[in-house]
């Protein structure tokens, strides 16, 4: 397909302003999907099914937005007192390899979790999945 | 009244198939009469059907088409509506097709484009475009347990489309 990073974050900014009803201009790399453009959860799926079809892939349940965040949370040797513990921070790095954990792991509350979800992992997932 | 039959008042708001292509497109019809009391309550001196009632058979053509490609096994639930513009109004006279196609299908949910149109009006017969996305929720809720059995498409429910597929004869 031969995409450039520019052309890539271009179709992606469209993607998520129609999926989520946010202005061109609130889409920036470090824009987080929840806290920034106010995504729930049922919207991931229709990023997923937008992304498909914007960039003619496929995406598996999961590769891009990891489930089962549930029992990660419930499991002792991934979260202690509210904090991710270095192992379950590894899981996730895992689960989610073009995140950046380098503000996550500074104060690594769960309730920090949701911030790893950004246009800029998006972006490096199409980029990574097109040739 | 049968008393064998359980009498539930259920939710439907199309009429009948008339085109079926299962896992791509299907189109319901909709005939609209002023015996239904919602065309009263909008403006009751000019009766319209409510845009969200429009939206709701739309849904429903397009639950049915997602339910049935996977054989009505999945809980298939309206998670989404994208986008609905209208183009004119529905009156009591009115006969709507629902046609929906499927965009997108997976194990998690599928994405539809919907287009009302008036069978009545072939000059200008487009009502509404809507889009909307469905998910087959236990695929969906990590952590939320429902209920087994499937109270989306229920056995009363499916009985009932069976009686619509071709060749099927009803008798009395």
């Amino acid at each position: 397909m031969g995409l450039s990073q520019e052309e890539i974050f271009a179709k992606v900014q469209t993607v998520l302003v129609d999926a989520l009803g946010v202005d061109a201009e609130e889409v920036t790399p470090t824009a987080t999907l929840r806290g920034d453009l106010g995504a729930e959860s049922i919207d991931f799926l229709d990023i997923v099914f937008r992304l498909e079809k914007a960039f003619n892939i496929k995406i598996p349940r999961g590769e891009l937005f990891p489930e089962d965040f549930e029992k990660l949370q419930s499991d002792p040797n991934y979260v202690q007192n509210d904090s991710v513990t270095p192992a379950g921070v590894a899981e996730l790095k895992k689960r989610m390899p073009y995140a950046d954990f380098t503000q996550f792991e500074k104060n690594p509350k769960l309730e920090n979790a949701p911030s790893l979800l950004t246009v800029d992992l998006i972006v490096k997932y199409i980029q990574a999945k097109i040739p | 009244m049968n008393p064998t039959l359980p009498c539930t008042m259920r939710w439907i708001w199309i009429d009948k198939f008339i085109e079926f292509t299962p896992r791509t497109s299907a189109t319901a019809v909709k005939n609209v009469t002023l015996a239904e009391e919602h065309l009263h309550d909008l403006y009751p001196a000019f009766p319209i059907m409510p845009h969200s009632l429009i939206v709701e058979g739309m849904a429903q053509t397009a639950g049915i088409l997602v339910g049935e490609a996977r054989n009505f096994s999945e809980k298939v639930i309206l998670a989404k509506v994208g986008k609905a513009t209208f183009h004119r109004l529905v009156r009591p006279g009115d006969t709507l097709h629902y046609h929906a196609k499927i965009l997108q299908l997976s194990e998690a949910g599928a994405s539809i484009e919907g287009t009302v149109t008036l069978a009545s009006d072939p000059a200008t017969p487009t009502v509404a475009e809507i889009e909307m996305m469905f998910s087959h929720i236990d695929k969906n809720m990590a952590g939320v347990q429902f209920p087994e059995h499937n109270f989306v498409f229920t056995e009363q429910f499916t009985e009932l489309l069976k009686t619509y597929r071709d060749g099927a004869v009803v008798t009395v």
